[in-house]
């Protein structure tokens, strides 16, 4: 008889989720899905708005990650003015992106999932948490903290407020960049150098122990996608989209972000609030790709920083082709951290972020808007359309989570072939299905923020849905 | 009392028709005032905080929004201290329990009728209704919001009007036709279905009356009156002008 085992809900990720995996007659894992379960509304309610608005609206997506909400909505807005935004302004976007990443990157990385990987995915759950690694790794959690702190007073030194802040406006940003925040922000650099060298050193000296979650956590082919600027290197917020296949071949010349529509689509299924973004001239789901730390740093020529540098060419040594295992989102969020700190260091030391022309005054001048950035967990669209009164008439976002909704959804299929055995689920299994979600750092366009949750549960049905065993732990 | 122009000319010469000077009690404390002031403003030049919202020093009294209601001695009901004038003997109490916590109800209320949403406001942080939130305690809102759906007019060239965002005040209805003497706002419709409209309920930007002065968006409480292309938390009003503004202008007619 055939069993769905439910996950719900799926913990220490952003926002809320489930899985179910459905088991063949002979107890095989036949199928695997990720749910979304939340709705939220934001492309509809936001019709009828003033577009100068949207940067602060859409930032209330997520509290994770307004940052890259506002600076996407902000590069949209700033087609809609029609005007070239001031080159300081740019550097200051960038460097606040540099908070984010920093910020986002620990915290997925320390927070969420260091609790996996230094105490294992089979250690006590009610141990395996940011608690429990504060007390067998007081060194490593506290570094995680500090790097967050780090993050998180870059975006309040340039922004005025560590979320949700209401500084990067269409046009630019809303402020100049005070002398003595640059100063701080200039001494705060060499701990984060010294932290980020240290985990780099301890996760490569644990990747043997993980060998076989690296050969099932969304160990496949695909293609991968990510920004890169005019050299070809790794960029988070202008620049071209590029994508390769599996082998690490380019299958197009890199595309023109504005015309997004004309090789991305998206796929609604009935089980998920959470959309299927393919590769267009694929077809669905064979347009199947990933987006995200790995993704950029399988795609760009090299990173553009010295230290960055070093780390991605030792990346790119894991495999001939591109990294294809998931697993490895960890060790590239590693290395976007260097690269953050070591590009924070360079536009710190550049005189022209004190500069006080920050912003371009405009009204609207055209209809229609894209702005596309590289949010920490992938690539992040905004495209508006607004009236000749400036009002918001159309609205869509893809966000980051969403290009790699088919990917997690294989992912969690390859994870539970490997380790459901029978219609019991063990607890062996159950994590590294979450490790695999985790691996993405799915942020599921919401604000909530659970770092565990005492119950998490899971649920083995019957095909008529009745429960026949479960788990709570 | 104000008189027609002619009259009044007359009516201020205190030696025609003296003002009688009154004397009588706010919160306990014994206070003296001319008949024909409000209790709100003998207050206040007592140092005696009472919290308003449609009033604004410059502009005609208008008693909408009800916040300045105060206690007095032998009446059942609570009186609107800005458009209540004192009487010899009065006893007006401005903080009991009573008052306070139907001003926390009325200001619910003003929340509940449209869709105050200050993290994306243009006038966040430098909001009357938000500022009067943490002067008079309020920490939620007990009653059911109507959500209804109202629209944004962002028709005129330099302003837009955001009716989510309007109290009904009518300080812009105010300013317009004391101050710049245009007339273009008013108000129609009844109860909660009141809004502030321009002209003959057309777009704001095809208003033929409308001068384009500003006043009433530098007067506006919220953000429902705010200049385009500010973003949220962006709109600080200025509003010190109006009493050196209304003096002049009363100095020009007489």
């Amino acid at each position: 008889m055939s069993h769905t085992i439910q996950i719900k809900p799926i913990t220490r990720i952003e926002g809320h989720g489930k899985v179910t995996v459905t088991l063949d007659d002979s107890g095989l894992v036949s199928d695997a899905k990720f749910h979304v379960t939340q709705f939220r509304g934001f492309e509809k309610f936001c019709e009828g708005r003033p577009f100068y608005e949207m940067p602060s609206l859409v930032e209330r997506i997520c509290g994770i990650c307004p940052v890259s909400h506002s600076i996407a909505s902000a590069k949209a807005c700033d087609s809609i003015l029609g005007v070239r935004v001031p080159t300081p302004a740019k550097k200051l976007r960038r460097l606040l992106n540099c908070g984010t990443f920093i910020q986002s990157h620990a915290l997925s990385f320390f927070h969420l999932s260091a609790p996996d990987l230094a105490l294992g995915f089979n250690a006590d759950p009610a141990e395996r948490n940011i608690v429990g690694l504060l007390k067998s790794y007081p060194a490593l959690a506290m570094d995680g903290i500090q790097l967050r702190k780090i993050g998180q007073q870059i975006i309040e030194s340039c922004a005025g407020k560590r979320i949700h802040p209401a500084w990067v406006v269409p046009g630019g940003v809303n402020n100049p960049l005070p002398e003595e925040n640059r100063d701080f922000l200039l001494s705060l650099i060499p701990e984060g150098y010294k932290i980020i060298r240290r985990t780099l050193d301890w996760f490569k000296g644990l990747l043997d122990n993980y060998r076989e979650e690296i050969r099932t956590f969304a160990n496949f082919p695909t293609l991968f996608t990510g920004l890169v600027n005019s050299e070809g290197n790794l960029e988070h917020i202008e620049g071209k989209q590029r994508f390769l296949d599996s082998k690490g071949l380019l299958i197009h010349e890199d595309f023109d972000t504005d015309k997004y529509q004309e090789y991305l689509a998206e796929y609604t299924e009935h089980w998920s609030y959470l959309k299927s973004p393919y590769f267009k001239s694929l077809g669905y789901p064979d347009g199947i790709y990933r987006s995200g730390p790995a993704a950029r740093l399988n795609v760009c020529d090299s990173c553009g920083t010295p230290q960055a540098d070093q780390e991605w060419a030792e990346f790119k040594g894991l495999e001939r082709g591109p990294v294809l295992s998931s697993f490895y989102n960890h060790y590239a969020r590693l290395i976007e951290i260097l690269f953050s700190l070591e590009l924070m260091e360079y536009l710190l030391k550049d005189a022209e972020i004190l500069s006080s022309h920050v912003r371009s005054i405009a009204r609207n001048n055209e209809f229609e808007g894209v702005g596309v950035v590289e949010a920490p967990r992938g690539l992040l669209i905004h495209h508006y359309k607004v009236d000749e009164q400036g009002l918001i008439t159309w609205a869509n976002m893809i966000v980051a989570t969403g290009h790699n909704n088919l990917a997690i959804n294989r992912g969690i299929l390859q994870v539970a072939r490997r380790f459901i055995r029978g219609d019991k689920i063990t607890e062996e299994a159950m994590n590294r299905i979450e490790g695999l979600i985790r691996s993405f750092d799915p942020c599921l366009s919401c604000s909530t923020h659970a770092i565990w949750s005492p119950k998490f549960r899971v649920d083995i049905l019957s095909p008529d849905g009745t429960i026949l065993d479960s788990m709570i732990s | 009392m104000r008189y027609p122009a002619f009259l009044q000319k007359i009516a201020d010469r205190a030696d025609v028709q003296p003002v009688r000077v009154l004397t009588f009690t706010i919160d306990g404390r014994m206070v003296s005032a001319r008949e024909d002031e409000t209790i709100l403003s003998v207050a206040r030049e007592n140092g005696i905080s009472i919290p308003t919202l449609c009033h604004l020093d410059g502009l005609s009294e208008r008693g909408a929004c009800r916040l300045c209601i105060v206690e007095i001695k032998g009446s059942a009901k609570l009186s609107p201290s800005c458009v209540t004038l004192p009487r010899q003997d009065m006893e007006v109490i401005t903080n009991s329990e009573r008052v306070m916590d139907y001003r926390r109800k009325i200001l619910e209320l003003l929340f509940t009728e449209r869709n105050h949403i200050c993290s994306v406001c243009v006038s966040n942080g430098h909001c009357d209704l938000q500022a009067l939130t943490a002067e008079l305690g309020m920490t939620h809102v007990h009653y059911d919001y109507l959500h209804t759906k109202q629209v944004v007019d962002a028709s005129h060239e330099r302003f837009s009007v955001d009716h989510n965002r309007c109290v009904l005040c009518q300080r812009c209805v105010r300013v317009c036709d004391e101050i710049e003497g245009a007339h273009t706002w008013d108000v129609m419709g009844r109860g909660h279905l009141s809004k502030v409209i321009t002209d003959l309920n057309q777009p704001w930007g095809e208003s033929i009356t409308c001068t384009g002065c500003g006043k009433c968006v530098q007067v506006c409480p919220t953000g429902a009156l705010s200049e385009k292309g500010k973003s949220v938390a962006e709109m600080t009003k200025k509003r010190q002008f109006l009493p050196y503004l209304k003096l002049m202008r009363g100095a020009e007619i007489t």
